[in-house]
């Protein structure tokens, strides 16, 4: 069967979730090879063959880590050239769909970024993407080259299918611009302890309505009742009541989870383009006429001070 | 000796418009007014800091678009960039970001460029690749997604803020770097500037004068094909409680049925 490229991102050989959404995907399509590129391999390797991986390439070298994005660029290119596969799957996160670009253009490639369904079709494989904040769907596909697609975080059920996941190291021969871009220095985040904002199930956010850094607790216990991750709208991070990491929209981070909360946000359209593929949207607000009580399925209009603590009390008890 | 930068930005369809396609799959550009890309100005912001830093330097502002685009380079003229180049040409309807990347990396070979600097992404098809697209193009080192720039003795060096970490980066120019909505309130123009952009030059170029194929640009050339688009449902009718006392139990209730608790 075809094989099917995967740029596997991990943290030390800790395989993140949508890796393990791609490769659900890439079987759609052929036997997904997995591109383990950095250090963890021995530690990746079983969890990708669990997951599908009929082969895992590996390279380390301290390229990856000193370097932004072009060495990861060299060994991907070196990997298509050893395995000629149909398709190269990334994940959507800013790097990934910098790799990925720039991996399309050498191979005389088209790409689509932010699919959020990936199928098999006549003439290749057929991605789903939104467009103009979610008002439409797209379907497109890659009409010239080795069609490279990169995916949003919960686009796929993560399933395992157990699969050879032969190790093999990859050569990989640094070009020139590879060391152009130097890492001077990496100062890790501090862990909130909480999921990664676009990889979370349930997103539960907070907005000009929460009126205050220190209010932000509310919103936080909240989202630490369901396990979810905190977001903020543009006005609560313009505000500096939360880090920017955190901001939902169109100049923030997009998100797709099951479940999604909003606290105290009107629902402007540059939140909205950054929310409106969540599948279940939730919102409280005090103003009834807020635009974004037309997006939701479970609308509150009352103050969020009284209504979010009764709501986490209860999950709480609920959960026991 | 000068410091050329070149920004590249882009004319967009205002978000807070109905925004539509048209009936051959591309974005329909009579829709909704357009205006110079959000993040961009954001670009234009940092262009004019380092030039300010600089001993010397120009910033040339370049869109590739149909005739409105001029609105942008206009906006980005009044800010302060020194002069400005406008791609059109019929044949560039429908372009993807792979073809969008070989017009604006040839425009730029002609403006000549020590430094690009460009937006995070756009405002519509927001896909964010171009930048990372535009440094291979050009074979220069990409120092992208930055929420801080600085050039200096012949080196730019910027803090990426990712997800995982926080990272100082570092390169010779030439060299192209994108920032963020973190990087700086872009500045409004003032009225002097508005008026002393009237004056500024703008110059037309069309694909024959960059030396591009039109077979390698347009829907024709593009790598990537639309195939359907529809529009999204409208949601159904959502429940709608107003809090008496009760709004917090209720919404409970609905996630647990939703079989979220």
């Amino acid at each position: 069967m075809a094989e099917v490229l995967v740029l596997v991102d991990h943290v030390d050989g800790a395989v993140r979730k949508p890796t393990l959404e791609l490769l659900t995907l890439a079987r759609r399509i052929g036997d997904p090879v997995a591109v383990h590129l950095g250090p963890g391999a021995e530690a990746a390797a079983p969890v990708l063959a669990e997951h599908g991986a009929v082969k895992v390439l590996t390279a380390d070298a301290p390229e990856f880590a000193d370097y932004l994005v072009v060495p990861k660029v060299d060994a991907l290119q070196a990997a298509a050239a050893a395995v000629s596969p149909v398709a190269v799957l990334v994940a959507s996160s800013a790097e990934g769909k910098e790799v990925a670009a720039r991996l399309a253009l050498r191979l005389g490639s088209g790409i689509i970024t932010d699919a959020t369904d990936l199928v098999a079709g006549d003439e290749g494989p057929v991605a789903t993407q939104s467009a103009f904040a979610a008002a439409f769907t797209t379907t497109s596909r890659v009409s010239r080259g080795v069609p490279v697609i990169t995916v949003k975080p919960n686009s796929a059920p993560v399933e395992p299918a157990a699969a050879a996941g032969t190790v093999e190291p990859l050569a990989v021969t640094f070009g020139e611009l590879a060391t152009g871009t130097k890492v001077v220095s990496r100062t890790p985040r501090q862990s909130t302890g909480r999921p990664e904002l676009t990889e979370a199930a349930i997103v539960v956010s907070g907005g000009r309505g929460v009126n205050g850094a220190e209010n932000f607790s509310v919103i936080e216990d909240l989202a630490d009742s369901l396990g979810a991750a905190v977001g903020a709208s543009r006005a609560a991070v313009d505000a500096g009541w939360y880090p920017h990491t955190n901001q939902v929209g169109q100049t923030g981070k997009s998100v797709s989870p099951q479940l999604y909360i909003a606290n105290g946000i009107s629902g402007a359209i540059q939140h909205r383009a950054g929310m409106q593929t969540s599948k279940t949207i939730v919102a409280v607000n005090k103003d009834a006429e807020a635009p974004i009580f037309d997006l939701v399925d479970y609308g509150v209009v009352g103050d969020l001070f009284q209504v979010v603590p009764q709501l986490t009390e209860e999950i709480k008890a609920r959960k026991g | 000796m000068s410091l050329r930068i070149v920004v590249a930005v882009k004319y967009v369809p205002d978000a807070t418009g109905d925004r539509h396609f048209a009936d051959d799959l591309t974005t329909d550009r009579d829709a909704v007014d357009g205006l110079l890309s959000e993040l961009d100005e954001y670009a234009v912001e940092q262009a004019l800091q380092i030039a300010d830093a600089a001993d010397d330097a120009e910033i040339t502002v370049l869109t590739v678009g149909p005739e409105d685009a001029k609105d942008a380079l206009r906006k980005a003229l009044s800010m302060g960039a020194d002069k400005a180049i406008h791609v059109e040409d019929d044949a560039l309807h429908g372009t993807d970001v792979i073809g969008t990347s070989l017009v604006l990396a040839k425009a730029i070979e002609h403006a000549g460029y020590d430094l690009v600097v460009t937006g995070m992404a756009s405002t519509d098809g927001t896909a964010g690749v171009v930048p990372a697209l535009l440094a291979e193009r050009l074979g220069i080192p990409q120092v992208t997604l930055l929420s801080e720039v600085a050039v200096a003795d012949g080196k730019v060096t910027g803090r990426r803020d990712g997800d995982a970490a926080s990272e100082q980066l570092e390169a010779s120019l030439p060299a192209l770097v994108s920032v963020t909505d973190q990087s700086g309130e872009a500045r409004y123009p003032s009225f002097k500037g508005i008026m002393a952009a009237k004056k500024k030059p703008v110059e037309s170029l069309d694909l024959s004068d960059l030396g591009i194929d039109e077979a390698e640009v347009g829907l024709g050339g593009a790598w990537t094909a639309v195939q359907d688009v529809t529009a999204r449902p409208p949601r159904t009718a959502g429940t709608i409680v107003k809090d008496e006392g009760e709004g917090g139990k209720q919404l409970a209730a609905y996630l647990a049925e939703q079989k979220f608790i």
